[in-house]
């Protein structure tokens, strides 16, 4: 079943087409790579597909849903949660507090019930502590759970995104390049707890990389983008022995 | 386990602030009764509680939030004015228990309403426009009620932007507010027991309000606006939310400012721009997002240029000198560093929060 289906996508930044044309379909668990040289537009089609740009053209359906031009915080309400390139966490908040805000929408309770701590302010209080450390720990941060974000090894930093992430519930996890600037032996536990979300948390994925290991590791398929174009998709095995691909980005 | 211990780690901190408001206020109490307080510091009392409720209440914009304002005594005037109005309106035909009450929730819901409005155009922009229009609505504010007439006669209100004859009111009317004049015979509803509590309940609104799941938001807002909103939090309206609070805080400092004076008026001096780079200079001082550090740098800085009075011209000298002390005690990487070795905590044995990391 397609979870996500993207047609024909594009944008104009003036007279730049940074993205034209892209398309991608990627099945409900699957674990999905989105590569290409640097300029590529691959974090552009991130930000398009979490509303941060608004599409010049093209269409893009979440589960059957038309979210094509949404707002980002409604897509991802809809399902659609992500990391970033250069981490961006808040880095003022404590490592427990990162998650909590990114539980915002599964637990409530109103801001007079806040001020006021009434009863629902504890219960809720409660059940948003375990829930989040049910998800440091899945990442092994729950040790540093009182720590500032700002004060956690990059390692670490780069999962609490994802932790945080998780936490919004969705239905598709976005993230971009998650081993950049990772040692080989982080990389390798970086894969095994890419795996591990998708399998235990019944996730789809898709990802931006250049670590190649890793690509060729976990991804099934990918889609390579060039200038803006899809160059070539499919089995990752297939792709990445593409001629095309190989001139264009992986190197004769 | 380690769940409790954070619900009662920011309790507890909770509790220390709010007990240093309460100590403060039984010691001057019993200093009063035992008659050992200058008339000077008596005068001083209320209005330290006041600086206190619009330093802690600027604090919510400014270290919470992230947002410079630079008109928080625009707020404390519409709190003041709107409130001195209502009081005086009434000072006949209400007891002054419930009708204080009453001026306090009105000057602290107008006051952040007007922040609302201000507000929902405004917090939809990045960029330092908050800024620019506190700044002018502290002024336009202060304008506004400097010629604005309004009166009373048995035929009902009256009002004028002109002058007081220009309300054409009769013999037996009363001029409620006079312009320039401003309000005059507002009840002296204010006291200290008043503004010791208005304190403490603004810490716990505050206090409260970030530790809880919309203090987060907040905070995630100002730590990163695009992480905030990829994890679903509506921007515009956390924003909103703290600004109004804030604003509302800062109607709530004006209510016990207008009750505390006989005379009310709109001044540069009183609700200007001086006044809210003041509030703003004891935010920065005590710690941008630390609540008990704006409480604490509030009381020193209103205290020391009075305590000083004697030394006449050299008082601001020191005052300055003071103020960058403060700043590099507070702020310099060396001064942190002496600070965390000779630290109480650390001194009594236990670990700094940065030993730990």
């Amino acid at each position: 079943m397609t979870l996500l289906d993207v047609r024909n996508l594009g944008i104009s930044f003036g007279g730049l087409r940074a993205v034209d044309n892209f398309e991608i379909q990627i099945k409900k668990g699957q674990l999905y790579g989105l590569i290409g040289p640097n300029g590529a537009g691959k974090t552009t089609v991130f930000n398009l597909l979490t509303g941060v740009y608004k599409p010049s053209d093209g269409k893009i359906t979440l589960d059957g849903k038309n979210i094509t031009g949404a707002a980002t915080i409604d897509i991802n309400k809809a399902g659609i949660a992500r990391t970033f390139q250069n981490i961006r966490l808040f880095k003022d908040l404590s490592v427990l507090d990162n998650v909590k805000v990114g539980l915002h929408n599964q637990y409530s309770y109103s801001t007079i019930t806040g001020i006021l701590r009434l009863p629902k302010y504890f219960k809720v209080e409660k059940e948003m502590n375990e829930k989040a450390m049910e998800l440091l720990k899945v990442f092994d941060l729950d040790k540093e759970a009182d720590f500032l974000a700002s004060n956690l090894p990059y390692g670490k930093q780069r999962k609490l995104e994802i932790a945080r992430a998780l936490a919004t519930n969705p239905k598709l996890l976005l993230l971009d390049e998650p081993a950049a600037g990772m040692n080989p032996n982080e990389t390798s536990e970086l894969m095994d707890t890419i795996r591990f979300v998708r399998d235990n948390f019944d996730m789809t994925i898709l990802l931006i990389e250049h670590d190649m290991k890793l690509v060729s590791g976990i991804c099934e398929e990918l889609t390579v983008l060039n200038f803006g174009q899809v160059l070539a998709k499919g089995k990752t095995a297939e792709v990445l022995n593409d001629p095309q691909v190989i001139k264009a980005y992986l190197g004769e | 386990m380690k769940t409790k211990m954070n619900l009662t780690k920011s309790t507890k901190s909770t509790l220390i602030t709010v007990g240093i408001v309460v100590v403060a206020y039984i010691v001057m109490q019993i200093l009063g009764g035992a008659g050992m307080l200058s008339s000077l510091m008596k005068g001083l009392l209320v209005p330290l509680c006041i600086y206190a409720i619009m330093a802690v209440s600027l604090n919510l914009t400014v270290g919470i939030l992230g947002e410079l304002s630079l008109g928080h005594a625009g707020f404390m005037c519409v709190g003041a004015f709107v409130s001195a109005f209502f009081s005086l309106y009434f000072k006949e035909t209400m007891a002054a228990g419930p009708r204080f009450i009453i001026a306090i929730i009105l000057g602290g819901v107008v006051a952040a309403l007007s922040g609302l409005l201000i507000g929902i155009p405004v917090l939809r922009l990045r960029g330092d426009y908050l800024a620019i229009v506190t700044l002018a609505f502290g002024e336009i504010i202060k304008n506004i009620i400097n010629v604005m007439y309004v009166g009373r006669d048995e035929q009902g209100i009256h009002f004028s932007m002109k002058d007081a004859y220009s309300m054409n009111l009769s013999s037996e009317g009363q001029i409620l507010i006079n312009g320039a004049q401003g309000i005059t015979g507002t009840p002296n509803d204010s006291n200290f027991t008043v503004a010791a509590i208005l304190l403490v309940l603004t810490l716990i609104i505050v206090l409260n309000l970030v530790n809880s799941r919309p203090g987060r938001a907040i905070m995630a807002i100002r730590d990163n606006r695009i992480a905030a909103e990829s994890v679903g939090i509506n921007i515009t309206k956390f924003k909103l939310l703290a600004f109004s609070i804030s604003a509302g805080l800062a109607g709530i400092a004006g209510v016990l400012y207008a009750h505390n004076l006989s005379i009310l008026q709109a001044q540069p001096k009183n609700f200007g721009y001086n006044m809210s780079i003041m509030i703003l200079v004891y935010v920065v001082l005590g710690g941008m997002g630390n609540i008990r550090g704006s409480l604490i740098a509030s009381v020193i800085l209103v205290l020391l240029p009075e305590l000083m009075r004697q030394l006449n011209d050299y008082r601001m000298l020191i005052y300055s000198i003071v103020l960058i002390v403060m700043m590099i005690f507070n702020w310099s990487p060396k001064a942190k560093e002496f600070r965390e070795k000779y630290s109480i905590k650390r001194l009594l044995g236990k670990k700094t929060e940065k030993g730990e990391a």
